[in-house]
């Protein structure tokens, strides 16, 4: 028994979700991305009951975009886990560390080390071993890092046996390594005062000094690990977490007649005769689909309806939305909030902003305003 | 007592209906259910003069017997099939079966080409014919657009006696929106006129300035309607009856569309085995699951099997086909004995006359574009072929037997 084995209870988080999550469109026009439902969860929730579980009880927001949508719902939802929310508004974005210096308040009221997190990734988060190994290194920051085969597009990390950290590159043009940035952090109360309250990038402007520094350490993470902010990788990071759910003989799985691997199917929807759903298929409350659909790879929202014999492979189909009768669907289609699919269509790779009605095939991928 | 021949070329003809006649004979392929030139032996059958039908080509008799057969019992009319020894041309392939067409002294007869579809109006072009006692030969005519006339035989009238006083065949700049339609009556006597082209053909080819090929080739556009034009033998009758040609192989899906408006009421008296949203031919001995919806312009064929959930729609269906679950098959061909997996998606590009400009009609485009890309246009799967379960093949043409093992989307796949 070592004495830093403290009370998680103490540890404060900060989730970013103030960005406008541009890349999630046409999903993201009708509801912020952390509101978004990911294996019929909004993303958010998923992190926040991750660190319930961890036992932390003070979750702070730093909100910019559409804060009163989120501090209406997430209130609600989070009153049950036992965890007070704070809502810390920006008046203009302030970026990934900006954030920081307006919650510098509430984070500095204990120099206990606090959580922050992005609020569109997805793994096994594993928030009782951050702050055991932080603790055990003594240094300013520990950041969670993940293998990726292409890690151009994010957070570039380099160290040493021990962790310690020895660059932080963002966005690399050239292989450096194939550890990155999985958008998780441990940060001492320390590191406020390298923090201005302006829009600042947490990334280029703050990790990279830490690590010149010899301030910040990395935690390789074990399993999955996803950021979920692109269609692409949202499905890809269901496909996982849907993956990780079945090696942890999870009950939450669907198990019926016309299922084939590894399906979520929320109980208050419906499923018609001689569908086939899956694999990795999510299927949200309230959704119906008709008799003889075939869904794969595919995430239906919430009062969705998918009419009989349609044909669904690696699409979102948003909230309220109808595809029609003999329908074709492929390619990384995503549906926005209220569209309609009149029947007998193909739609390959098609992004339908909220409410449009389509009467015409998409062949190729496209954008439909 | 009147005849009637029907021209239907051979098997170098009608490339451009490839690959829909690789398996069967341009003339026999299925249209609303019946073979293409049956819908002209059925309008000649109304006739009740008409004694006998020549169909004249030069496929072999084998390809033939079974439909002439079944054709003699079916029609209560003479029907015999006259092979040509070699492609002798429209007007050479007449005029060496002329003895066969003028046995019994026919006071005229009716020539058809065998690849145009119609609501035949033979009896008023009967009529008409009877009327001119100088007339030799009476066409057929109907409107074209200015720009797609060019394409045709162009005729201009004698607006009052109806004489044709210019003909040209496929001119190079317009000429007259009123068409050949392939649609004629002659009189015995035309035999005369075609005696004389005939001869100046022989010449030229004999003192070697004619064309090369066989020396009984006469092309009977050119060499007995173009001369005859300006001499009050030749009439053309202009009507406005749905007609067409049938060339390509997406010309058959609008054709199949206006036979089975034509025939309607075939299917009358039997009950529908699912949803039918006309018009729609199902052979009676086609198996479709009563989930299925169908039409419209569809045809079935016969031992075609229809899973449960399937959605067809403007679409021809030949013999023995099967279409698994939930599939939906729209604007396509789908040959004999194939195969068209669970909830794939087997979809053409439909190719009708542009229906904002009147009188349009098919534009009969070539299957490859100038930059050697597939054209849009019907998706064809030849005999035999198999297509996948949840595969999409779109504006594809499939050759007989071949088994897909993915979607393919503007290919012609060998
Ligand atoms: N509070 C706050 N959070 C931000 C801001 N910009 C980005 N974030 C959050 O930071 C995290 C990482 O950002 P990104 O992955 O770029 O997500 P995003 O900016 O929402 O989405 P894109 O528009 O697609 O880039 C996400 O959880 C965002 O919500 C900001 O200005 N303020
Ligand atoms: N028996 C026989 N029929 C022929 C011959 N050539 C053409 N035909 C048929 O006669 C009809 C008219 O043929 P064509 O004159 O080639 O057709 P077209 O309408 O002028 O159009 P193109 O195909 O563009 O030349 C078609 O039904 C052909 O099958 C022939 O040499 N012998
Ligand atoms: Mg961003
Ligand atoms: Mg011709």
């Amino acid at each position: 028994m070592c004495g830093t084995d403290k009370k998680l209870g103490e540890i404060r988080a900060l989730i970013l979700v103030g960005g406008y999550g541009t890349r999630l469109r046409p999903l993201t026009l009708s509801r912020p991305k952390p509101l978004v439902e990911f294996a019929n969860k909004p993303i958010l929730m998923h992190q926040i009951e991750a660190l319930v579980d961890a036992g932390v009880t003070q979750v702070i927001l730093a909100v910019s975009y559409r804060a009163d949508d989120m501090e209406k719902e997430l209130t609600e939802q989070v009153s049950k886990l036992g965890v007070s929310l704070t809502f810390s508004h920006e008046t203009e974005p302030l970026g990934t560390a900006g954030p920081l210096a307006l919650a510098r308040d509430l984070l500095s009221t204990s120099t206990e080390p606090f959580f922050v997190l992005n609020s569109d990734v997805i793994c096994d988060f594993p928030f009782k071993e951050l702050a055991k190994y932080h603790r055990s290194h003594g240094k300013e920051g520990t950041i969670v890092v993940t293998k990726v085969e292409e890690p151009s597009k994010y957070g570039v990390v380099c160290y040493k046996d021990d962790g310690q950290i020895e660059s932080f590159v963002e966005k690399p043009q050239e292989f450096i390594s194939n550890k990155i940035n999985a958008g998780m952090y441990i940060l001492n109360p320390s590191v406020l005062s390298r923090i201005e309250l302006r829009p600042m990038s947490i990334e280029k402007e703050v990790f990279p000094f830490m690590a010149r520094d010899g301030q910040l350490h990395a935690m390789e993470l074990q399993g999955f690990w996803m950021d979920v902010g692109q269609p692409k990788d949202f499905l890809t990071g269901m496909c996982l977490y849907l993956t990780s759910l079945r090696q942890k003989n999870s009950n939450k799985l669907y198990d019926g007649a016309c299922v084939v691997g590894n399906v979520l199917i929320d109980p208050t929807a419906t499923i018609g005769k001689g569908c086939r759903i899956g694999p990795n298929v999510t299927i949200g409350p309230d959704v119906v689909v008709e008799d003889g659909a075939c869904i794969k790879r595919s995430t239906i929202l919430r009062g969705a309806c998918v009419r009989q014999h349609a044909w669904l492979d690696g699409c979102i189909v948003g909230w309220r939305s109808v595809v029609g009768r003999w329908v074709r669907m492929e390619n990384t289609t995503v549906l926005g909030e209220d569209v309609i699919v009149k029947d007998e269509l193909y739609v390959n790779g098609g992004q339908v902003l909220p409410h449009k009605s389509i009467a015409l095939s998409v062949p190729e991928p496209q954008i439909i305003m | 007592m009147l005849k009637a021949v029907i021209l239907i070329g051979g098997p170098q003809k009608g490339t451009r209906f490839r690959p829909l006649s690789l398996d069967t004979p341009k003339p026999l392929f299925p249209i609303a259910g019946l073979p293409l030139i049956q819908h002209h032996i059925a309008a000649c059958a109304k006739l009740e003069e008409c004694k006998e039908i020549l169909i004249i080509g030069s496929y072999t008799t084998n390809t033939m017997a079974q439909f002439v057969s079944d054709m003699q019992k079916e029609y209560h009319v003479i029907i015999r099939y006259l092979q040509e020894f070699a492609p002798l041309g429209t007007g050479g392939c007449l005029y060496h079966f002329r003895d066969q067409i003028r046995a019994g002294n026919p006071s005229a007869f009716f020539l058809l080409n065998g690849d145009v579809c119609a609501d035949f109006p033979l009896k008023e072009l009967w009529a008409f014919h009877a009327e001119k006692s100088e007339g030799l030969v009476t066409i057929m005519g109907t409107e074209a657009t200015r720009q797609q006339s060019v394409h045709y035989g162009c005729m201009v009238r004698d607006p009052a006696s109806k004489a044709v006083n210019h003909y040209v065949e496929k001119p190079n700049s317009y000429v007259s929106t009123l068409i050949n339609c392939g649609v004629y009556v002659c009189s015995l006597q035309v035999f005369h006129t075609m005696a004389e082209a005939f001869e100046k053909k022989q010449n030229g080819f004999y003192s070697g300035n004619g064309q090369s090929g066989h020396p009984g080739y006469m092309s009977w556009e050119q060499d007995v309607l173009a001369p005859l034009a300006g001499t009050n033998k030749l009439y053309a009758m202009q009507v406005t009856n749905w007609w067409s040609q049938v060339k390509t192989a997406g010309s058959a899906i609008y054709a199949n569309r206006h036979y089975l408006e034509l025939n309607r009421g075939r299917l009358d008296g039997r009950t529908a085995p699912c949803q039918i949203l006309p018009d729609v031919f199902l052979h009676p001995t086609a198996v479709v699951d009563s989930t299925a919806v169908i039409g419209p312009n569809v045809s079935i064929g016969a031992g075609v099997t229809i899973k449960a959930g399937v959605r067809i729609k403007e679409s021809i269906v030949l013999n023995n086909a099967t279409i698994n679950e939930h599939a939906l098959v729209m604007y396509s061909v789908v040959g004999q004995e194939a195969v068209v997996g669970e909830w794939s998606r087997v979809e053409g590009i439909p190719s009708d006359p542009d229906p904002n400009k009147p009188f349009a009609k098919m534009d009969n485009t070539p299957l490859f574009n100038t930059d050697g890309r597939l054209n849009p246009s019907i998706t064809i799967l030849g005999a035999g072929v198999v297509v996948p379960a949840e595969t999409i093949l779109l504006n594809s043409i499939v050759l007989p037997h071949k088994h897909l093992s993915r979607s393919f989307k503007h290919e012609i796949i060998l």
